[in-house]
């Protein structure tokens, strides 16, 4: 009885949490304009979702999402892996105050994270576009590689650097051949989060894209419905995205579990 | 030349210091920025003396606090019974809760919106309070969920056989132990919903205004020294509210929960 009652009280719970995504899905096969409004099974949302191509603004959107969200993460990880190195070897206060302002851009709302850099940038003088937004990405994921780093630094023999040094070889070469090896796991990781962060940013990329008509997906969204109304095609936007993720969450929780029922083996 | 291994950890406080502590700093100096140009509190006082924003300041605590509390009541028995062996809930069915915090925040408002047009129920208060749970509920799930799988089952059975009552075995062992994950829970709903913006106009249309559209709409119209002001007060709050429940969660334990 117990059992039941806890069980009906957790699927009470997800269906309340998945509810409005289900609609979405389910209104995603017919044409109405108007949710709610069932006119027939049709798959033109989808057709006409991905046959604008590049002429089509909510496309435009989707691609500047992800490549200012790889972009973003690829120079995150190149800073956060060397900067965490860096820190690691720090020692008292300075490596108290820099962990310190790493945490900021964590805990910071983005709203702040957003209007700061907007008052920065306006300041300097800076026109605001594709390249602030990608700094702006950068400010707040690199700490995330940065942290996700730091643990596979604590299990390093921390001699190795110097013992590549001693041996011949360059600085550079001796991060690249002797450190990273090590910290792989820790920067794939990294990435992978930075990569999320910066695809599902919304405020701070609204503060810093400016007005020459930048939009990622959730500026184009908030744009979209602030209007009034949802563009239907959205809704199979919506679909898309959310089986995605679910696909790679499962996929990348059943590999986590096989490779822990290996090493238990 | 010999770089040492700290070394490499200049051009990162240069960026740091750059991109983190001078916008901060920029934030400082507009919102202390009279009319004139000088150091002033005008800005401050102009809020004091807005009626408007002072109410929208105090109804957004209200309704953060009031989804703080929603998502702990709803939230901490569903990480219980998760974490519960006994009761053996699957993998899938954590997975399912932790899934919609890697789904775009904009879009699971606008699906809760769908949700209430579907219903036909009116958009407005209630909305909002909805959407909020609905947004932020996994946020309380997860790190509460944490902390009691990884808290020692043997506490609450010795507590058992000693004789304890299950509700003595709750109140006494294991709600005291799972703190630090509540904690850590709170911060993560109150902090987001106090500074939220997009989500209320499009769940009340516009009907609604929180404290984080204040400061938007001032900044987008130009108001850069006053919507900087409004920023260092939600600031303060973020600040005096991540040190107290970071106090309470560190004097409480070690095991934390997400933050």
């Amino acid at each position: 009885m117990k059992k039941f009652l806890s069980q009906a009280y957790l699927w009470l719970l997800l269906v309340m949490l998945y509810a409005p995504i289900l609609i979405i899905a389910i209104f995603s096969f017919t044409e109405a304009k108007v949710l709610g409004n069932w006119t027939g099974f049709s798959l033109r949302l989808y057709e006409n979702l991905f046959l604008g191509g590049m002429s089509n603004s909510l496309m435009r959107s989707i691609v500047n999402t992800l490549t200012i969200g790889v972009i973003s993460a690829v120079i995150s990880t190149i800073l956060g892996g060397i900067s965490a190195f860096g820190i690691y070897n720090l020692k008292g206060r300075t490596k108290k105050v820099i962990s310190f302002v790493n945490d900021i851009p964590m805990l910071n709302p983005d709203i702040i994270t957003g209007i700061s850099l907007f008052l920065l940038f306006v300041a300097v003088g800076v026109t605001q576009g594709y390249v602030t937004v990608v700094l702006a990405h950068v400010t707040f994921c690199t700490p995330y590689v940065v942290l996700s780093v730091m643990p596979k630094l604590r299990q390093m023999n921390p001699n190795t650097y110097e013992a590549a040094l001693d041996l011949g070889a360059t600085p550079s070469q001796a991060l690249r051949k002797v450190v990273l090896p090590q910290i792989r796991p820790g920067l794939i990781s990294g990435l992978i989060l930075s990569f999320t962060l910066s695809i599902d940013d919304f405020a701070v990329t609204l503060f810093t894209k400016g007005n020459r008509g930048l939009e990622t997906l959730s500026t184009y969204i908030y744009a979209d419905a602030r209007k009034g109304g949802l563009t239907p095609e959205l809704r199979p936007l919506m679909t898309i995205i959310f089986i995605t993720v679910l696909l790679l969450l499962l996929v990348i929780n059943i590999m986590g579990s096989r490779s822990k029922s290996k090493i238990q083996k | 030349m010999r770089i040492k291994r700290s070394s490499w950890s200049i051009p990162y406080a240069i960026f740091l210091a750059l991109f983190v502590v001078m916008p901060l700093v920029m934030v400082a100096i507009y919102a202390f920025q009279g009319r004139g140009g000088g150091f002033s509190l005008e800005q401050f006082s102009r809020f004091i003396h807005t009626p408007e924003d002072l109410n929208t300041f105090m109804y957004s605590i209200e309704i953060a606090l009031i989804t703080t509390v929603l998502c702990l009541l709803l939230g901490y028995p569903a990480a219980w019974i998760m974490a519960n062996s006994e009761l053996n809930p699957s993998r899938i069915t954590i997975l399912l809760f932790i899934l919609p915090m890697w789904v775009n925040m904009l879009i699971r408002t606008l699906a809760t919106v769908a949700l209430f047009d579907f219903l036909k129920a009116p958009l407005g208060e209630g909305a909002l309070i909805f959407g909020m749970v609905y947004n932020f509920l996994p946020f309380m799930i997860y790190p509460i969920y944490n902390t009691l799988s990884k808290m020692d089952k043997s506490l609450p059975e010795a507590a058992k056989d000693l004789g304890a009552t299950p509700g003595k075995v709750f109140t006494k062992v294991t709600l005291p132990l799972s703190m630090p994950g509540v904690w850590s829970g709170v911060l993560m709903v109150f902090m987001p919903t106090i500074s939220t913006f997009a989500v209320a106009e499009l769940l009340t249309m516009n009907k609604v205004k929180l404290f984080g559209t204040t400061i938007q709409e001032n900044i987008n119209s130009g108001m850069w020294n006053y919507g900087a002001a409004l920023s260092l007060i939600m600031l303060i709050i973020i600040g005096v509210s991540t040190l107290m429940s970071g106090e309470e969660s560190s004097r409480e334990n070690e095991t934390g929960g997400l933050l």
